[in-house]
């Protein structure tokens, strides 16, 4: 850039590390937390460096949930948490793409009766996060016989419009050629649909994976109130139900590998598809 | 924005919009219109039966102290995580915009955090924070200053912040570290031939060009800070000590499942429907404008 002074240079790197560090620091603290024994973290302070027990520690809490005797635990093995809570957020990333895919194509492609209508009905569910509307839609949830099951879990939050509206800014951009040749060709419109239309929208497709994966793997709020099962549990509201009010008897090993387990899924697909996470992001709130 | 060539026909896009139509219908608009309508009912202390009470939940909220007290708190902790996380944000995306080489590097040791559930971010501030065996906690001591955030509203609305706005570092500087990426470097070449300097550039320049971005990121941080940081709370403080830190979000859940006061949750909803429908108005408008200087 403009400066190409030495110092100004290393300023730059010292800033930037810094912020790693401060992002990074509490991450670290929990992994040491995971590979060292319950009396290294209840006789402060504890080592800056991990310790010998990891795979102790993530044998115990995959396979056991734990050892027994702690409040919070609830022996429920850490692996089926994880299981739940990838088919939670598989499902309603799936889901999500799937009926948005179906009606941003319907929006953009066609002129129907009530187009208008039914484009502001799906528009307004933007304007409202789940936590609004949370109490009576636990009761629809209810009421549907859902409670402690993965369709509960997942159909309550495929209903809002991001991912259609997505994919709608998206078919807009495909020029206008490309369905005038089709049509001229004889395609049929779902033939479009699957033969073109989904091949070229890879990347977005991609993108609005991934962030829909984050935000159903991420739930905590509805998977609480929806799930009274342990076997139903998500991970990262088990985490949550690890550590009782009086906190000094968690068993703090098996919450700390719980805990890096349950950022793990999610870390690995950001920063394995970040070329697809950065543009999904930076387009979908725009 | 339409399409002049379209498909012909009507009946099968119709039944394309058909299931977001209906699960929006079952699992939005149905919820929706109830907590609406609950709002305007006072079940008996039995839950036998409820009353038609028209806007007494309302009038009843706007003038119950704990509710006014938790949009002050609400406030408090909203302004304060926006504002911390878009200044780290920020000045971490100045200093990666000034590398040549590696910003991509830094981009990617940055934005990871983003993937971790505020839950998680939660108990992971919990511990280093937590009175008796914390790390954080265990060198305030040491240094002479007490830290219990169990009892301190102070601490535990300042302890809520930082982990809420630590998760939310990576998204400002994601998307100002784009925009900083997307301002023409001839025009600061210009700027420091005509002998401005870097902080001169930064404020009069870089500032005014980042402007549709800040403006953005204000409003999206505000949402977040009022929703989505319900598992920060629910981890680390439950809303307490004394309500110290019970958000608006957090209150509709803890009277509407805790204390099953449901009149009064339900009219809370409504006015938290409310806000937001101002707040995605004002992102719209500016989305119509792109507010350029």
């Amino acid at each position: 850039m403009v400066e190409k002074k030495k110092t100004a240079y290393w300023m730059t790197h010292l800033g930037l590390i810094c912020g790693v560090i401060l992002i990074f620091f509490p991450v670290w603290v929990a992994f040491v937390g995971s590979t060292v024994s319950q009396d290294d973290i209840i006789y402060p302070p504890l080592p800056l460096l991990p310790g010998p027990y990891l795979i102790d520690n993530y044998a115990n809490a995959l396979f056991k949930g734990g050892p027994e005797g702690y409040a919070g635990a609830s022996q429920v093995p850490v692996i089926r948490m994880l299981m739940n809570s990838a088919i939670m957020a598989f499902g309603i990333a799936i889901g999500k793409i799937i009926i948005s895919l179906l009606s941003a194509f319907a929006f953009v492609y066609f002129r129907f009766p009530f187009r208008k209508t039914a484009f502001w009905l799906i528009f307004i569910t933007l304007m409202l996060p789940v936590e609004v509307r949370i109490y009576p839609t636990y009761e629809v949830v209810a009421n549907l016989g859902l409670l402690n099951s993965y369709a509960g879990l997942i159909f309550p939050l495929i209903a809002s419009a991001t991912a259609t509206f997505l994919f709608r800014q998206f078919f807009m951009t495909i020029p206008d050629e490309m369905v005038e040749a089709a049509r001229m060709d004889g395609c049929k419109p779902m033939r479009f649909f699957f033969d073109i239309l989904i091949p070229i929208s890879k990347t977005n497709l991609a993108a609005i994976f991934v962030i829909m994966f984050l935000f159903g793997w991420n739930q905590f709020l509805y998977p609480m109130l929806l799930t009274t099962d342990p076997n139903m549990k998500t991970i990262v509201m088990a985490v949550d139900s690890m550590i009782p009010a009086g906190d000094d008897y968690a068993h703090w090993p098996t919450v700390f590998a719980s805990a890096i387990l349950a950022m793990l899924p999610p870390v690995i697909i950001i920063i394995s598809m970040q070329k697809f996470f950065v543009k999904g992001l930076l387009e979908s709130d725009k | 924005m339409e399409k002049r060539v379209f498909f012909k026909g009507w009946k099968l896009p119709l039944l394309l919009v058909t299931p977001q139509l209906i699960i929006s219908a079952v699992f939005f608009f149905y919820p929706s219109g109830q907590a609406i309508w609950n709002s305007l009912f006072l079940p008996d202390p039995f839950g036998l039966k409820t009353e038609f009470v028209g806007l007494d939940n309302f009038r009843f909220l706007l003038s119950d102290s704990y509710y006014l007290a938790s949009f002050k708190t609400t406030i408090i902790f909203s302004v304060a995580v926006t504002i911390s996380s878009m200044l780290i944000g920020l000045y971490l995306a100045a200093l990666a915009d000034r590398l040549i080489k590696g910003s991509g590097v830094y981009q990617t040791l940055l934005i990871w955090p983003y993937a971790i559930a505020p839950a998680i971010a939660g108990v992971l501030w919990l511990f280093l924070f937590n009175g008796n065996i914390g790390l954080v906690s265990w060198y305030l001591k040491g240094l002479g200053y007490e830290w219990n955030h169990n009892l301190n509203g102070d601490q535990a609305m300042f302890l809520v912040v930082l982990a809420s706005a630590w998760g939310r570092i990576s998204y400002n500087f994601l998307f100002f570290f784009a925009g900083l990426q997307a301002i023409p470097k001839s025009i600061l070449e210009a700027a420091a031939i005509d002998g401005a300097s870097f902080w001169k550039r930064f404020m009069s320049v870089v500032i005014p060009l980042l402007s549709p971005i800040t403006f953005f990121l204000l409003v999206v941080n505000i949402v977040y800070a009022f929703f989505d940081t319900f598992g920060v709370i629910h981890t680390i403080t439950s809303g307490g000590p004394e309500q110290s830190t019970t958000i608006l979000v957090y209150k509709v859940f803890s009277d509407g499942f805790v204390s099953q006061d449901l009149g009064s949750s339900a009219a809370q909803s409504v006015i938290l429907l409310v806000l937001v429908g101002i707040l995605t108005v004002i992102q719209f408008k500016y989305i119509e404008r792109k507010v350029h200087y």
